[in-house]
């Protein structure tokens, strides 16, 4: 029931919203929408972990989520490729991929669709750098090594990877340095093609080079990929998203233009965050 | 430093040497026993080692020399009978419990599994006795195979569990988050990290069977002569060791030491031989 209802008259659960969840307003320009989340409300137990959320991922845009500790920013992005629910939690709304619910889709299927990328790098610490990339490929069942080989070549070139490990590919995974093995799960996410990345705090355990590696990348998939990012650094938020949604308390206060977000955001509680005033 | 400063600084260092020591005094503690163990087996079994100890049969009494061939091979079918059934069950059981074992049925399965590591062999042989030896009529290296099995499973399993449990979660997020099924993340990314963990518990288990005497009395029996069949009574050496060292003999009881040497080795050997085949490329994960 919920489905068929049309996708531009979206009841908005809370105003402050500022932009309609099926076009998002962007330099001017209007984009598209890869997935949209409708009244989610999310629970750990008793624990009512987010409220009422509604949000719109603009297509081949970076959205940053940001918020203090304990707001739900995790929760939500889980939400999107139903991890949540791997560590029993529960959820009531709708997500919407491509305006197809994810809850109708297998979850197995979903992931390949929507990869992730977490907070603590965590190659498979049984595999070598190869493998690690191409796990995803295998355990999923192709057997073709020339296609293999091809695309752990290209996930490595896309993560900026490549030509630091290229001569050290049968080396273990966890061999690597803390930033090469972040990218190094990132090409192990891109490696199974999905349509959007979801990055948990990606570069919160590496010093500032490796971290500005990172948002390189970042920059560099979105031509690709839908990527929603949390992150703890509203400077990372600044320079790598497009959109920007802050979080607080379970709630999301608002949503909008990075740019606008961080110049003139229209709620008290946003600029106090953007500034340090709190949280 | 100042005086109280410097005071405080000796008096650490004091304690941190203490303690130290205590815990080397301690590990001396634990290891002096198996070396004991180790070098009086060496020192009375040695002399009764030599090629015919382990190619010949047992001598009839009176003869003098022989050896034990029968009871080396009977030990290794009646291990592998053994490690037949706990190997799977128990590896299989211990994953259950670690990745699916969030329920009533579950804690039902480690209790039992914790009552079965406590009830003595000798009860398990009881069982296995029931079980096959009375159907088939007749004592049997499967019937003895049956008990040490039954005897591996609990060590195997709960050593299985711990150590899949030990397994980061973030391992499984990963898998998952790839898109792969459960069975897949555990079976293919979850159970390699944990395998070196696991093959403790294998070892374990294994090296608990091989040394029970009691299971094996009134089902593999014993056996003077050269038999390979799991349908029939099967020699194994620790009920040779109990035969000779019980006897008046003293070569007997000389050969008793040298088949305790041998099983000791036994259980090395087969120690190195696992830990070979199931180590990580590259020497990761602890445990």
């Amino acid at each position: 029931m919920e489905n068929s209802k049309p996708k531009t008259h979206v009841p908005l659960s809370k105003p402050i919203v500022a932009v309609h969840p099926e076009e998002v307003p962007l330099h001017g320009n209007i984009v598209s929408v890869k997935m949209i989340a409708r009244d989610i409300n999310a629970y750990f137990g008793k624990t009512h972990a987010l409220r009422n959320v509604t949000l719109s991922v603009p297509e081949k845009r970076v959205t940053a989520i940001i918020g203090p500790s304990g707001c739900g920013k995790s929760t939500f992005l889980r939400c999107l490729n139903r991890m949540h629910e791997v560590a029993h939690g529960t959820m009531t709304g709708e997500i919407e991929l491509d305006g197809h619910n994810v809850m109708e889709y297998d979850p197995v299927l979903l992931r390949r669709r929507v990869g992730m990328v977490f907070q603590k790098p965590n190659p498979f610490p049984t595999m070598s750098v190869f493998d690690n990339v191409a796990a995803g490929l295998r355990l999923n069942g192709r057997r073709d090594k020339t296609a293999i080989a091809e695309t752990v070549e290209k996930s490595l070139r896309a993560a900026a990877l490549w030509d630091e490990v290229k001569d050290s590919l049968p080396k273990s995974g966890i061999s690597l340095s803390g930033g090469q093995q972040q990218r190094l799960c990132i090409a192990r996410a891109i490696a199974v093609d999905p349509e959007v990345l979801l990055m948990d705090e990606p570069a919160s355990a590496l010093d500032p080079i490796a971290t500005a590696k990172i948002e390189e990348l970042i920059y560099q998939l979105k031509q690709n990929y839908t990527i929603v990012i949390v992150t703890h650094n509203m400077q990372q938020a600044a320079r790598v998203s497009d959109h920007t949604a802050f979080f607080y308390l379970g709630e999301l206060i608002e949503f909008d233009e990075t740019k606008k977000m961080f110049t003139t955001p229209e709620k008290k509680q946003t600029e106090d965050y953007i500034t340090g005033r709190f949280g | 430093m100042r005086g109280k400063e410097l005071y405080f600084y000796r008096w650490r260092k004091v304690k941190d040497k203490g303690m130290t020591s205590l815990a080397l005094f301690c590990v001396l503690l634990a290891v002096i026993p198996l070396f004991m163990i180790f070098f009086y087996t060496l020192a009375q079994g040695l002399g009764a080692i030599n090629i015919d100890f382990f190619i010949q049969m047992p001598k009839p009494v009176g003869e003098t020399g022989g050896g034990m061939a029968n009871a080396l091979v009977g030990t290794l079918i009646l291990i592998g009978l053994g490690g037949l059934i706990g190997l799977p069950v128990g590896i299989l059981a211990g994953i259950y419990l670690a990745e699916y074992g969030n329920n009533k049925f579950a804690d039902a399965v480690r209790f039992f599994t914790d009552v079965l590591s406590g009830i003595p062999s000798i009860v398990v042989g009881v069982i296995a006795y029931i079980l096959v030896v009375i159907p088939m009529k007749s004592f049997s290296a499967l019937a003895g195979g049956v008990a040490l099995g039954i005897l591996m499973i609990p060590t195997i399993t709960r050593t299985t569990e711990e150590m899949i449990r030990l397994v980061p979660q973030s391992f499984r997020e990963a898998g998952l988050a790839l898109g792969l099924p459960q069975w897949k993340t555990t079976l293919r990314i979850v159970l390699p990290t944990a395998m070196k963990g696991i093959t403790t518990g294998v070892l374990l288990g294994i090296a608990r069977a091989a040394g029970e005497t009691a299971p094996l009395l009134f089902t593999a029996l014993g056996n003077r002569f050269w038999s390979t069949s799991v349908k029939e009574p099967i020699a194994s050496l620790t009920v040779f060791i109990y035969d000779y060292a019980k006897s008046p003999f003293e070569d007997w009881i000389q050969q008793a030491w040298a088949a305790a040497l041998i099983l000791i080795l036994l259980i090395f050997l087969l120690n190195l031989i696992f830990r070979y085949a199931t180590r990580g490329r590259y020497g990761e994960q602890q445990a």
